[in-house]
């Protein structure tokens, strides 16, 4: 319900850098030889995001992502290559479960310098119906990764 | 003069400004009242006990049956069953009618405006039995196109399914030139989803000339779970029962059963009485109102919404001219997403739905994944509009200057 909370908890979801990669999103488009790719459809709102990821060893060397979308999956989808981009897979793991605790709301998470940009996304957890279209991207990374080490 | 007083939720949140009735209305308190005061007085098994409150339960389900069937103009209240609403309905025809009388290479008909509940049981149903699934088409505006209707019916077609009224764009569609023009040229039935019709236009089921009607009951001020399929006498007498149990017999031998009358035969089980009972409170509550004046108080709202809407730059407006449609408002903004619209007005207490509005093949042919959906219904007013138009420009801010 209206109050000014929620004014300001809108404000601080739509921040800058959040548009700013809905609207320039960062390694979108297809991959060249790439190892792995997931397509994932949020069915609630028909969206999709697909990510394709080329690994070197134990390190994904490069990613990139397609689909079309919320500000918030395209934005988190697009911070999300820019942040595991020549990790190691053991440290993408890592990210992934703390962007996932910073979005259902884990202030420490939240404070960690780890996530980099994603951090901007950390006002998603105020909006219960919106953490799905964050975690979209995120979650076809961990498709893509299981899928290599079966 | 305001109907939000008669609505105990939107009293309780002055600062709503409910837009999604096309997904569920409100409830106005004569409903709320009339469910508790079923439960506190005629609460039993309906058919069931051979005392007075079972028979007084009993008096209230028929009545709550009479008083609906007069409401949606068809004289033979046996006629309509009580379902649990529109998907329910639909499902019904489409099993016990669809599975019975249909074969390989028979022709079904649905259109490209559909909601799923009125498009996936019909083609579910002709891939299990082998028929063409035909799509009917949309014009540019988001009508149904009927030359392209016109030139699939054949005596091949065996059913039609066309909904009253477009959830997604609030289209109308014209039901009885579209029975004519079946009627003209083939014998297939023709099953309406009216669960856009009944809340906001006057139905009359025996006018109407279609075969199946289906609608639900919480679209129409009424409580969730129930909802009504209307159907000709000797269509649904020939058809078999959808589900087997209690109530809907007649004799049960050891090796046979046969099958209890009209409606029975078509509701298993203990029925869901008290929601009747509040589905005909709320269809008295719209009989007060008048479907006239609830359509056009829709119209209204919906034309100024539309016009003022219009004037903000980026938007786009989907659906025929805004006199055509019934309370619905379909939009987008520029680059926004709807989801993101939809969150920002969220923040000021504006509920619209975004989203493909169960309508996926109508998104695809406006190649849009998803729309903006602001819906009106007897307690919105001015003051709602203004709200949204309040919101969708603050939304344009939040994106910048730079909508596309
Ligand atoms: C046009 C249309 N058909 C069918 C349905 C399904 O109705 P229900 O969910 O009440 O069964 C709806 C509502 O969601 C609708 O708007």
């Amino acid at each position: 319900m209206p109050s000014s909370d929620r004014s300001a908890q809108i404000g601080a979801l739509y921040q800058e850098m959040i548009l700013d990669h809905y609207r320039r999103p960062r390694n979108k488009g297809e991959l060249e030889r790439a190892d792995e790719s997931v397509l994932m459809k949020n069915p609630l709102c028909g969206d999709e995001i697909g990510v394709q990821v080329r690994f070197d060893g134990d390190v994904v060397s490069d990613l990139s992502f397609s689909g079309r979308g919320c500000s918030i999956s395209q934005a988190s989808a697009s911070m999300m290559t820019q942040l595991v981009k020549g990790k190691k897979l053991e440290e993408v793991e890592a990210l992934r479960s703390k962007f996932r605790d910073m979005v259902m709301g884990d202030a420490q998470a939240a404070d960690d310098s780890a996530l980099g940009s994603a951090r901007a996304l950390s006002g998603v957890c105020k909006f219960p119906a919106r953490v799905k279209c964050a975690l979209l991207a995120w979650n076809a990374l961990e498709t893509a990764l299981a899928k290599r080490t079966e | 003069m305001s109907r939000r007083s008669d609505f105990p939720l939107l009293v309780a949140n002055p600062g709503l400004h409910y837009l999604d009735s096309a997904a569920t209305s409100q409830k106005p308190s004569v409903v709320l009242d009339a469910l508790r005061n079923f439960y506190e007085t005629a609460n039993a098994n309906p058919h069931r006990g051979a005392y007075a409150l079972s028979v007084a339960a009993t008096d209230a389900y028929d009545g709550a049956r009479q008083k609906v069937a007069g409401f949606v103009g068809v004289a033979d209240p046996d006629c309509l069953i009580f379902t649990r609403g529109t998907t329910e309905s639909l499902n019904l025809i489409a099993t016990s009618w669809g599975r019975t009388n249909l074969e390989a290479g028979d022709e079904i008909i649905v259109t490209a405006l559909d909601h799923h509940a009125n498009f996936v049981p019909w083609q579910q149903l002709a891939i299990s039995v082998g028929a063409t699934l035909r799509i009917c088409e949309i014009t540019s505006e988001g009508r149904l196109d009927l030359d392209c209707f016109a030139q699939f019916l054949s005596p091949k077609t065996k059913l039609v399914a066309v909904g009253h009224v477009s959830n997604a764009l609030g289209t109308i569609n014209p039901i009885k030139e579209i029975v004519a023009m079946v009627r003209e040229r083939t014998d297939a039935v023709i099953v309406c989803d009216g669960a856009q019709g009944v809340p906001h236009l006057r139905v009359g089921f025996d006018e109407l000339g279609v075969d199946f009607y289906a609608f639900s009951g919480h679209k129409m001020c009424g409580p969730m779970g129930i909802g009504g399929l209307i159907g000709k006498r000797e269509l649904l007498e020939a058809m078999p029962p959808y589900q087997m149990g209690g109530d809907m017999v007649e004799f049960v031998y050891d090796d046979r059963t046969t099958w209890n009358v009209l409606p029975h035969k078509f509701e298993a089980g203990t029925p869901n009485a008290a929601d009747a009972v509040g589905l005909a409170a709320a269809v008295g509550y719209l009989e007060g109102i008048g479907m006239d004046e609830v359509l056009r108080h829709e119209r209204s709202l919906v034309a100024e919404a539309s016009e003022r809407l219009s004037q903000i730059e980026g938007i786009t407006i989907y659906g025929p001219p805004a006199a055509e449609r019934s309370g619905v408002v379909s939009f987008t903004l520029g680059d926004v997403h709807p989801h993101d619209l939809a969150t920002i007005l969220d923040g000021d207490g504006i509920c619209i739905r975004a989203g493909n509005h169960c309508a996926q093949p109508l998104m695809r042919r406006l190649d849009v994944s998803a729309t903006a959906r602001a819906s009106f219904y007897v307690y919105n007013e001015k003051s709602d509009i203004d709200a949204l138009v309040e919101g969708v420009l603050k939304a344009k801010e939040i994106f910048g200057h730079a909508v596309v």
